[in-house]
């Protein structure tokens, strides 16, 4: 049975083309990856799914509601860790938590067990009461990823967990995260650009290139698509070009430059 | 309820939090009250219009109230910008709980810095007539400050970037601010200056105070209760719709 399914999707930037007409479906229970480099079109495509923009169009099911026309059925399907920092910096460590905690129903002395056993788990316990203006880049995002996990929905999506997040923070991580699937049946969605982490972590891949879907399927079954011996060999024949390839070039910075000056669009 | 109380009460916590921010907020109310009230005073008395503080002081309250109201309403802006509106935006809560729990929390705030001018105008020698109403001055300034945390909500919603920000108050709060009646009386002004100050909220909110703390009023007091509350039901409405559309 597919949790989320999507057709054709496309979406517009004025008339530049983030997500080109893309379909794919993840199964119930199942961890699911987008690889690509970046500007791929993942982040968007999450985005989305997760009833933050507009698709241009296309048809899309999660859970079995439309995140257009029922974002609200859709928002208690999911929980997600953004790509880009989304704490509030005047609150503390604690206070972020519990903030997410209540949003999201999470029943007080549960809330309370789990704010101290994730915060324990990221090493921030001991700043639970500081600001988190006050942390360093690193801190943030192992705070972030504690948060992500406060509640325990259908689905979780994360947009490049591991950026920026140190190895045992992130082997910790998808530990817990394995578990949650194996136990609750959670099903995750990440995005990433690191051939090891889709291969290792992911059931199913999909390597998305340019707001295109290129391929789907097992790493293995990837590999063989391709006639590679590795992901990494895998990818640069479905793509034509290497993931580690710095794909941003300068109209992409500028083109996102504009958008931080000139918010929404 | 609980989606409610935690957005205000965040609100709250930054505001206590920022205590450079709230008495940078303090030196312009102020500087109105000592440059003006002192100022103008004599002119005022010679005229025949009685005691000029009296006069400026709910109206130092009114201005104290639109500027931190739609300032905190405009907050918006920099949970956008700093990324944390989207923890709002997905979470599985309605999105006008989340709008009302900003406002009110913005409202509060509001409040708090009038209550803060009210008490600083006592040094000034300014008394209220009668201090058994001031729990009503309470609800009317909660209500003036709601409204004006409801238009600064609104206009954000439809901003599309930060340049438009200072825009906003110089061309939309400063004008409601002047036209209120805070620092003049609107009798006897030009036709056309009168029919503007009559479709200024501020107008009704700072009459209204007067009606509390000085006993004299323009409009009457239930026309004011009735044209605040109308306009901050639209207000609230009008926001929350625009809230709800947003994207990231
Ligand atoms: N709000 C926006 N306005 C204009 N262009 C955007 C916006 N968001 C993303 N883009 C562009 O869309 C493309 C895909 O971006 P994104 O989905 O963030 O890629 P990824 O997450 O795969 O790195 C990029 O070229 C990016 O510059
Ligand atoms: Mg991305």
């Amino acid at each position: 049975m597919n949790i989320i399914e999507v057709k054709n999707l496309v979406k517009k930037f004025g008339d530049f083309t983030a997500v080109n007409d893309i379909s794919f479906d993840v199964k119930k229970g199942e961890i699911f990856a987008f690889l690509g480099p970046n500007g791929a079109g993942k982040s968007t495509t999450i985005k989305i799914l997760t009833t933050l923009l507009h698709p241009t169009s296309g048809k899309i099911i999660l859970n079995g509601y439309n995140p257009v026309s029922e974002p609200n059925e859709v928002r208690r399907s999911f929980g997600i860790v953004f790509q880009d920092p989304s704490l509030d910096d005047e609150l503390t460590a604690w206070e972020n938590m519990e903030f997410h905690g209540v949003l999201y129903d999470v029943p007080k002395k549960l809330r309370r067990e789990r704010i101290d056993y994730l915060l324990n788990f990221v090493d921030l316990l001991d700043r639970k009461d500081s600001l988190v203006k006050e942390f360093s880049g690193g801190m943030k995002r192992r705070l972030e990823i504690a948060r992500g996990l406060l509640h325990h929905p259908k689905i979780i999506f994360l947009d490049e967990p591991t950026l920026g997040l140190d190895p045992q923070t992130r082997n910790h991580m998808w530990n817990y995260l394995k578990e949650l699937n194996k136990n609750e049946g959670t099903t995750i969605f990440f995005t990433t650009h690191y051939m090891e982490e889709a291969e290792k972590i992911a059931q199913r891949i999909s390597v998305i290139d340019h707001g295109k879907i290129i391929a789907s399927g097992t790493a293995v079954e990837l590999k063989e698509k391709a006639g590679a011996n590795t992901l990494e060999e895998a990818f640069l024949k479905l793509t034509g070009n290497s993931i580690r390839e710095e794909s941003t070039g300068v109209e992409d910075r500028m083109r996102m430059h504009r958008k931080a000056w000139t918010g929404r669009k | 309820m609980t989606t409610i109380y935690i957005l205000w009460l965040r609100q709250l916590k930054r505001y206590v939090r920022s205590r450079s921010r709230m008495i940078g907020s303090l030196a312009q109310p102020l500087l109105f009250l000592v440059a003006l009230g002192f100022g103008f005073g004599p002119v005022f008395q010679k005229a025949g219009q009685g005691n000029y503080m009296n006069f400026l002081v709910p109206g130092i309250i009114g201005m104290s109230i639109i500027f931190s109201a739609v300032f905190s309403g405009m907050e918006i802006i920099w949970d956008r910008q700093f990324g944390f509106l989207k923890e709002t935006l997905v979470a599985p809560v309605s999105r006008f709980n989340i709008m009302l729990g900003r406002t009110l929390g913005g409202a509060t705030m509001s409040l708090m810095q009038g209550l803060i001018v009210f008490f600083i105008s006592m040094f000034f020698g300014f008394r209220p007539e009668n201090w058994y109403l001031f729990p009503i001055l309470l609800l009317l300034m909660l209500l003036v400050a709601l409204l004006f945390t409801a238009l600064g909500t609104m206009i954000t919603c439809l901003l599309e970037d930060m340049q438009g920000f200072q825009l906003i108050v110089n061309f939309l709060i400063m004008p409601l601010f002047f036209l209120s009646g805070a620092i003049f009386p609107l009798t006897g002004l030009p036709k056309i200056m009168s029919v503007i100050s009559s479709l200024d909220p501020l107008a009704y909110g700072i009459d209204s105070f007067r009606v509390i703390l000085t006993g004299s009023t323009q409009f009457g007091l239930h026309i004011d209760v009735l044209v605040l509350s109308v306009v901050t039901v639209i207000f609230l409405s009008l926001g929350s719709y625009f809230f709800s559309k947003i994207q990231v």
